[in-house]
């Protein structure tokens, strides 16, 4: 009750979650704020979205020939031409990707963290969401899905220790072994719907995040997230489908000129 | 009209004080007019508890008016309840149906920590505003109102921005708890002006780091925009977004200053 | 039937004792603000941080002064029962705020605010402050908008204004249909910037519940933490309030649920004259209650009555929709009546002129409590998006409320308590009778007479609290310097918090039968019937016998359950109904002891034949400054006397 010296002001109110310290350069400082790690998930995912597109555009070879897709793969490896030696662009890219991987990742993990602490009692009657979308509310999953599936893919595709005919060299043939697994084709698969969704939330989000806000263009933002997902969610579905439907097969790869065991298809 | 009364049963979250813990209890509720607001529902059955000798349900309130930002809980796991772009004490019976079940709980969020039954403690937003969200005019000495001209537009969306009640209802529909339109509805209602240029960066460095000291991180959700009473844009979040990234990275020093 | 003129109306036992000194300074009109500002006693820069000044309200005025005094220097502490200071009371206006501007160029100026605020408070306010109330109108509107305040602009990027309440010049500055939330938001700013740059200690969810004297000066205050019952005292040189009106006094009123006249009446229990309680302003749109659980009224904008037309059927009991009802049938009684200003009769003419129709019987709705507002006009003449764009909001708040659509369907509207002129006196200085006690805004006496205009609260808020007290508070503390603030462990303050906790202990433990609100809403069922838009001799003696009844009643019968250590709703508003119990007597006292009718305050025994207000300059132009003397006990009456010299008192018409 009664006390001789006057409270201190404001007693009580909400304890910190977590000390965001004022110091180091500017970079670092931003980095640690969770709109930081905002700005890098979006220009991280940006540069995989950007992959995954080249990426699909390149894999679509794999219709045209055998030898359309392995030169395609040798092309990379000669990038630019002779102006650097062998793999090093590549690697360059390679590397871009990965640390593109890796800061994604890290800055995924970093704002679960942040959010965690900042509802510790989570709502005890059924919340009834509004406007959230299963995509938006799934974003760790299907970005989990995704990383699990890259690197069963590096596995399979580029280091073959997950593919009992890995071929180095031959993509054509790693693949098509591959994808002919049901099980291999159907795990493909889950991992590009999963990747749609992740992207159908992402493309859309990552204008937000960098604060890409303008009347002219906010409606476009939807229509291009939709499409950008839909085209590497199907265009990359084709290929497990194709493979199990026997449109590609080893058999009869598409090559040129046409075999009396396989001939030109009509 | 006067005779439609119906009759809702009402589950609410009873918490004595911070430290009991809470639960959850259910009242039978006749004689619900659909001309009551939600809040008046509420009064009666705070009027009967207190017949009964139980004690009220504690929830805040002032204005009734929807422009304090006093009021606000969960409405059957919707913050402000069911009508878009109305506050609590907005609500009219009239939107439920005689029968109804309805639950209401308090806003949850590490940043609003629990005071009483529905009651929450919202003072982290004084602090983000504490950290920068003024512009600083001392009394007296300011120019001519008329000065500067404001083009229409820019004004109109400083408004829309600056409509924001403070009621915590953006935090409590985030589900990360993320304090964002709250936060960016505060910026940029500064930001936006001619007034406000010259604190600009300070503004949004100091208060998207207040605000991170409490509140959990945006992934672009919409559920605070679809929730806010005043409907506030979520717009304003990806400029204050733009606004954070530049004041990082403006080199605000002067030429030929030294770096420490 | 105006009484005998020249006999002195006052009731016996209430002779005007003490005349009151308002320390008005010499001078001309025009001059005098300027030249006390120079006379006045300056305190030091470096000295200012010498002195702690308590701040209780944040609301325009609180949270200006506040900030404003924190800047000059001086150690400030502020107080508000709020959880934040942004939910203060002002926050709900929407209407708009008076400067003499002047920037339409139709004629206004400084003089012509003063005037016109002068005549609308039925010549019942001093032309002094009246005076420097316009003068520093012209300042705050600078003010805000250096603070960022989003005023309402035109194409060309400058501020807009229009006209409002009856006024003939556009000289009031808006943001949307929320001006209060905006003003407000740029003081909560500034204060929030003086918290974080000079120091200001913020004492949120914390009430005021007495003032605290030292030798006969304003020492401290004692407080009641809300959500741990802690009571503590707080001690500085001076105090000011600024805690709002008592609308609230009738229950139910537009004002927000918790507003109150607990700081006020405490201090007028140590002292401090309460002046013109009967000044009461009754709104005329407000949303007429729909039942017996109504809580609070909702203002309507009065910017409505610009385009609405106000009519109710001319046959008594009429049981016809609005649609069905023909134009010949229909009543446009302002219009029949005040050819001139028709719907935009002033605040005070058209409420009453709506109580008369509803009281013949005439009322509309389920409960034929109101008036029509109809829009039908205006949507045919000008179209429905013109009265979209510049009412939308509020048809839309209406249809939420009512559930009604009112582009279809004519608003129904009935007049409500709104604001209150009455309040604590003070001087030229904004000083109370108490030392070291000073008021500002809605809480005291104001600049607005018997009768406040449309978007001059705001404006009084901010003069009182950007441009007034930072002067004036010098006055009273340079003189001294080097004293120390009274210690909280000195016995004024032990006692003071004594009283308080067993205040508080009492009304827990008296377990009755009846809730906190049961009590309030007889209460105001009892002033607003008798002491409300119309009163009588009859009625307000009436009143005067049935309060003390409550007030019995609620000593003993009143429930307040749970307990003190934690926040308990009920607790505050018993506390806070008790004091209505108690200046609801004085209020209707006052009202019975003015024998005239003037602006809010309307007496039946006085009104010309056509039921106009009747002032009675000769015998009440003063200021009536009541003296607490205890529960029960007859107050004693000071006045002010008033003297016009630039304003000749007239008889309002707005024929
Ligand atoms: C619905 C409505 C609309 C209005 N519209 C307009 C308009 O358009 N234009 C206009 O000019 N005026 C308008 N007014 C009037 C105007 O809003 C008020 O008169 C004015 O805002 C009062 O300001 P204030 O600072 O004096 O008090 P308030 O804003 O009421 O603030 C009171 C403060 O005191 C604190 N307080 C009170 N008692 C205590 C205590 N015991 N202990 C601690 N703290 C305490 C409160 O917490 C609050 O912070 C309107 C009023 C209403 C009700
Ligand atoms: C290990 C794999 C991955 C994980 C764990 C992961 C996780 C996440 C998470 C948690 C988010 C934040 C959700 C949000 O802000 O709404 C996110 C955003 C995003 N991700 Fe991923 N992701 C992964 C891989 C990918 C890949 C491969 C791509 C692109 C092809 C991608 C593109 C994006 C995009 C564009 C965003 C939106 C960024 C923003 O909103 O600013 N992600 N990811
Ligand atoms: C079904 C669709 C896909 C097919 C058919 C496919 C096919 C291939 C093939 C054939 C290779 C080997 C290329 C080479 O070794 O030269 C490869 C490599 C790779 N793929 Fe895919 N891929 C698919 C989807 C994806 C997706 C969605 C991602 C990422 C999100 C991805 C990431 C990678 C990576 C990182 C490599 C290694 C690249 C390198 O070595 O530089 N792939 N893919
Ligand atoms: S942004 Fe909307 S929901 Fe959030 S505090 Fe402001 S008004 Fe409430
Ligand atoms: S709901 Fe939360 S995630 Fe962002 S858009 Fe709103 S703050
Ligand atoms: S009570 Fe003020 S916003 Fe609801």
């Amino acid at each position: 009750m009664a006390t001789t010296t006057t409270p201190p002001a404001r007693s009580g109110g909400a304890a910190p979650i977590r000390k965001i310290p004022r110091s180091g350069p500017p970079i670092v400082r931003f980095y640690r704020t969770a709109v930081g790690k905002k700005w890098v998930m979006a220009v991280t995912g940006l540069i995989l979205m950007s992959f995954v597109l080249v990426h699909l555009i390149g894999n679509i070879k794999l219709f045209l020939s055998k030898q359309e897709i392995n030169l395609y793969g040798e092309a990379l490896r000669d990038m630019p031409g002779h102006l650097l030696p062998r793999t090093w662009l590549l690697w360059f890219f390679r590397i871009g990707l990965i640390a593109a991987f890796a800061f994604h990742l890290h800055s995924a993990y970093g704002l679960t963290v942040i959010n965690r602490k900042a509802r510790p009692q989570r709502y005890q009657s059924k919340r009834d969401y509004v406007a959230a979308d299963f995509a938006s509310r799934t974003m760790r999953w299907t970005g989990i899905i995704v990383g699990l599936f890259i690197i069963f893919h590096l596995m399979d595709l580029t280091w073959g220790n997950a593919n009992p005919d890995f071929l180095r060299g031959d993509p054509y043939n790693n693949l098509i072994y591959s994808l002919q697994r049901p099980v291999v084709a159907v795990a493909y698969s889950v991992a590009m719907i999963a990747l749609g969704f992740h992207l159908y939330h992402g493309a859309w989000s990552l204008f937000q995040s960098m604060g890409i806000n303008n009347p002219k263009i906010n409606r476009a933002r939807r229509v291009f997230a939709i499409a950008f997902a839909g085209v590497i969610m199907i265009g990359n579905l084709m290929f497990p489908i194709a493979v199990q439907l026997h449109l590609v097969d080893l058999k009869c790869p598409q090559t040129q000129p046409p075999t009396a065991a396989c001939p030109a298809k009509s | 009209m006067p005779d439609q009364q119906m009759r809702i049963t009402l589950t609410a979250w009873r918490q004595p004080s911070p430290e009991t813990p809470g639960r959850f209890e259910t009242y039978d509720v006749p004689g619900v007019s659909p001309d009551m607001s939600f809040l008046e529902m509420l009064d009666t059955v705070n009027e009967r508890l207190i017949h009964d000798g139980r004690e009220p349900i504690a929830f805040d309130h002032d204005c009734r008016e929807g422009i304090c930002g006093s009021c606000g809980m969960m409405i059957n796991g919707v913050p402000h309840g069911p009508e878009r772009n109305t506050a609590t004490c907005q609500l009219h019976m009239r939107k439920f149906s005689d029968g109804d079940h309805i639950t209401i709980e308090p806003w949850r969020a590490a940043g609003f920590p629990m005071i009483k039954d529905l009651i929450v403690d919202r003072a982290a937003f004084d602090l983000i505003i504490e950290s920068g969200g003024y512009i600083s005019a001392p009394t007296g000495g300011a120019p001519d109102a008329n000065l500067i001209p404001i083009p229409k537009p820019v004004a109109d969306a400083a408004m829309d921005a600056a409509a924001c009640i403070g009621c915590g209802a953006c935090v409590a529909a985030c589900p990360n708890g993320a304090a964002q339109l709250f936060t960016a509805a505060k910026i940029q209602a500064l930001n936006l002006l001619p007034q406000g240029q010259a604190e600009r960066w300070d503004r949004t460095i100091n208060m998207v780091e207040t605000m991170e000291s409490y509140f959990g991180s945006c992934t672009n959700h919409r559920e605070c925009e679809a929730a806010c009473p005043k409907s506030i844009s979520i717009d304003f979040i990806a400029l204050m977004n733009k606004d954070y990234a530049k004041a990082q990275l403006k080199q605000r020093r002067l030429v030929g200053q030294s770096f420490p | 039937m105006p009484a005998d003129a020249t006999a002195d109306r006052r009731l016996p036992g209430q002779e005007l004792t003490m005349p009151l000194d308002a320390k008005l300074p010499e001078g001309p009109l025009a001059e005098k603000w300027d030249n006390h500002k120079f006379d006045i006693k300056l305190v030091n820069p470096a000295n200012k941080r010498r002195f702690d000044i308590i701040v209780v309200g944040t609301g325009l005025a609180g949270a200006s002064a506040a900030a404003s005094l924190a800047e000059l220097g001086y150690n400030v502490k502020v107080v508000t029962f709020h959880d934040s200071p942004r939910r203060a009371h002002s926050i709900a206006a929407q209407g708009g705020i008076n400067a003499a501007k002047n920037y339409k160029n139709d004629g206004d100026s400084i003089f012509r605010l003063f005037y016109d605020t002068i005549k609308g408070g039925d010549y019942r306010s001093r032309e002094a402050n009246v005076y420097r109330l316009a003068q520093v109108s012209v300042d705050i509107i600078d003010q805000c908008v250096a603070q960022g305040v989003p005023f309402a602009r035109e194409y060309g990027g400058l501020l807009d204004n229009r006209s409002f309440g009856g006024a003939q010049v556009s000289r009031t500055f808006y943001a949307r249909g929320q001006t209060g939330q905006q003003l407000l938001l740029g003081a909560y700013q500034a204060l929030m910037r003086a918290v974080h740059t000079y120091g200001i200690e913020l004492y949120p969810r914390t009430e005021m519940l007495d003032l605290v004297l030292k030798d006969g000066a304003a020492a401290g205050i004692v407080c009641r933490d809300l959500n741990t019952g802690e009571v503590f005292s707080m001690s500085g040189h001076a105090v000011v309030l600024a805690t709002g009106g008592y609308g609230n006094a009738f229950y139910l009123s537009t004002n927000a649920k918790n507003s109150n006249v607990t700081a006020a009446w405490r201090a007028a229990k140590k002292g401090a004259y309460f002046a013109n309680p009967c000044y009461t302003q009754i709104h005329p749109t407000c949303i007429p209650a729909s039942d017996e659980f109504q809580s609070k009224l909702t203002l309507m904008s009065e910017s409505l009555r610009n385009d609405g037309r106000i009519w109710v059927p001319k046959q008594i009991d009429d049981a016809r929709r609005a649609d069905q009802i023909p134009e010949a049938d229909r009543d446009y009684y302002l219009e029949r009546r005040y050819p001139a200003f028709g719907n935009l009769v002033p605040r005070d003419v058209a409420s009453r002129a709506s109580k008369r129709e509803v009281d013949a019987g005439r009322g509309v709705g389920p409960m034929k409590n109101g008036v029509y507002l109809d829009f039908s006009d205006a949507i045919g003449r000008l179209g429905r998006p013109v009265i979209e764009e510049r009412y939308g909001n509020l048809f839309e708040m209406y249809e939420r409320i009512t559930g009604e659509d009112p582009y279809v369907v004519p608003m129904r509207i009935y007049p409500a308590v709104h604001y209150t002129m009455g309040g604590l006196w003070v001087d030229y200085n904004l000083m109370s009778n108490l030392p070291g006690l000073f008021v500002l805004g809605e809480a005291n006496f104001s600049d607005h007479g018997a009768n406040r205009l449309g978007a001059s609260a705001l404006m009084q808020g901010l003069a009182d609290g950007y441009f007034v007290i930072p002067y004036t508070i010098g006055d009273y503390l340079a003189p001294l310097l080097g004293q120390k603030p009274v210690p909280v462990d000195d016995p004024v303050f032990k006692d003071s918090e004594k009283a308080v906790d067993e205040q508080v202990r009492k009304l827990l433990s008296i377990n009755g039968n009846k809730t906190v609100d049961e009590l309030h809403r007889e209460l105001g069922k009892v002033v607003w019937d008798n002491c409300g838009m119309a009163r009588t001799e009859q009625a307000l003696t009436k009143a005067l016998s049935e309060i003390p009844a409550i007030r019995d009643e609620f000593w003993k019968n009143v429930r307040v359950l749970g307990e003190n250590e934690t926040r308990n709703q009920s607790l505050e508003k018993a506390g806070r109904v008790a004091d209505f119990l108690e200046f609801d007597e004085l209020m209707c006292l006052d009202a019975l002891h003015r024998n005239e009718s003037c602006g809010g305050h309307f007496r039946e025994e006085y009104q010309t034949e056509d039921g106009e207000a009747l002032r009675d300059d000769e015998h009440f132009a003063y200021v009536g400054a009541w003296e607490w003397k205890g529960t029960g006990a007859e107050p004693e009456l000071h006045n002010e006397q008033l003297s016009f010299e630039y304003v000749h008192p007239s008889t309002r018409s707005y024929k």
